[in-house]
């Protein structure tokens, strides 16, 4: 410890909220949202609020052991060096407790409150968060952000079942969603945002494979996005509003995609605007995404469709 | 090892700030849990 007067004093309330990666939390709370409202059926509107802070300490436990694991490296990225543990702010064993604790307590509260099978998911996505991904996978394999991708996928899969009880394949292809989303999304930010991950260890897959196959990558999920956001539709999960939105969303994402596959960077003074254009769109395109799916059983319920 | 007039009054906002948010989160939850026992011994659905 080389901070021995701040790890003297007890650590400010704020840093452990900030442990909790409050921004993360805002996305997983709104598909687990989406998810909860687009399942068929009813919940009490306490327990679907129950259900969706338990789905938030959740992702806040699991980010808070991820920063636990990951102080060394934090310390040696510059986006994440201002974290409460590189700044030696507290003790690294209080990320700890407070991550396996705020975990312990989402999945017994979800398990009591709502049902065990939501509980279980919830501790298998905590766990897939914080062990297979942050521990085992992320400093081992160029896969990482395909792997990652998963843990993402979990929240409207989660706030789908504490609705039915049940596993059906409608929140299946939620998850399958953001999974397939997420690499496209993170690889085109790679692509133009110079980051340290190579520096302490973490092999991403523009460094490790090129910039030429990110690209190509890139447009393989794009590709695949399409048929794939489409496909509640297909089964009769939803209605026309949702299948049109999702074919002609997933459209744009392949058309955006296709300039940033077929590109190559002109020089370090490149501006990068197609690949800035199809992170910035990624985002809307989640976003945009889900909100149809909630429109669409909005509609649906009300006789509309 | 003993800490100097100012870092005493820092070790004590920071402690009392926790106790406050701990003491929040603590009733918030004591509401939640009542809310929720009524919803399931009622069976409201």
């Amino acid at each position: 410890m080389t901070t021995t007067t701040a790890t003297q004093l007890p650590a400010d309330w704020r840093d452990f909220f900030a442990l909790t990666k409050p921004r993360v939390m805002s996305l997983v709370v709104f598909t687990g949202l989406c998810g909860m409202i687009a399942a068929p059926g009813h919940i009490h509107p306490v327990l679907g609020f129950t259900a969706i802070l338990c789905i938030a300490m959740g992702a806040g436990g699991a980010a808070a052991l991820n920063q636990w694991w990951e102080a060394d490296l934090d310390a040696g990225m510059k986006r994440t060096a201002g974290r409460p543990l590189p700044q030696g702010r507290m003790e690294r064993t209080s990320a700890r407790d407070f991550g396996v604790g705020l975990s312990a307590a989402s999945v017994l509260l979800m398990g009591l409150a709502i049902g065990w099978l939501a509980g279980a998911i919830l501790a298998v996505s905590i766990f897939y968060y914080s062990v297979v991904y942050t521990i085992w996978l992320k400093p081992r394999t160029p896969q990482n952000i395909v792997i990652g991708g998963g843990a993402g996928a979990f929240p409207p899969l989660i706030g789908w079942v504490a609705v039915t009880g049940e596993i059906t394949l409608m929140p299946v292809l939620l998850f399958a969603i953001i999974f397939f989303w997420t690499p496209p999304h993170f690889w085109a930010l790679a692509l133009f945002v110079k980051s340290d991950y190579a520096k302490v260890g973490i092999p991403m897959m523009p460094v490790v494979a090129g910039e030429a196959s990110t690209r190509k990558q890139i447009l393989a999920y794009s590709v695949l996005l399409l048929p794939l956001s489409a496909s509640p539709w297909f089964i009769g999960g939803t209605g026309v509003v949702y299948g049109i939105a999702a074919l002609a969303l997933s459209a744009l994402f392949l058309a955006l995609s296709v300039p940033v596959a077929f590109r190559r960077r002109a020089g370090d003074d490149d501006a990068m605007r197609p690949e800035k254009r199809l992170f910035a769109y990624s985002v809307f395109y989640l976003f945009a995404l889900f909100a149809a799916l909630v429109a669409d059983r909005l509609l649906s319920v009300q006789g509309i469709i | 090892m003993s800490m100097t007039p100012e870092e005493q009054a820092e070790f004590t906002r920071r402690r009392k700030g926790r106790n406050l948010v701990v003491a929040g989160l603590l009733l918030a939850f004591v509401v939640l849990f009542f809310f929720i026992t009524i919803v399931r011994i009622g069976g409201a659905q």
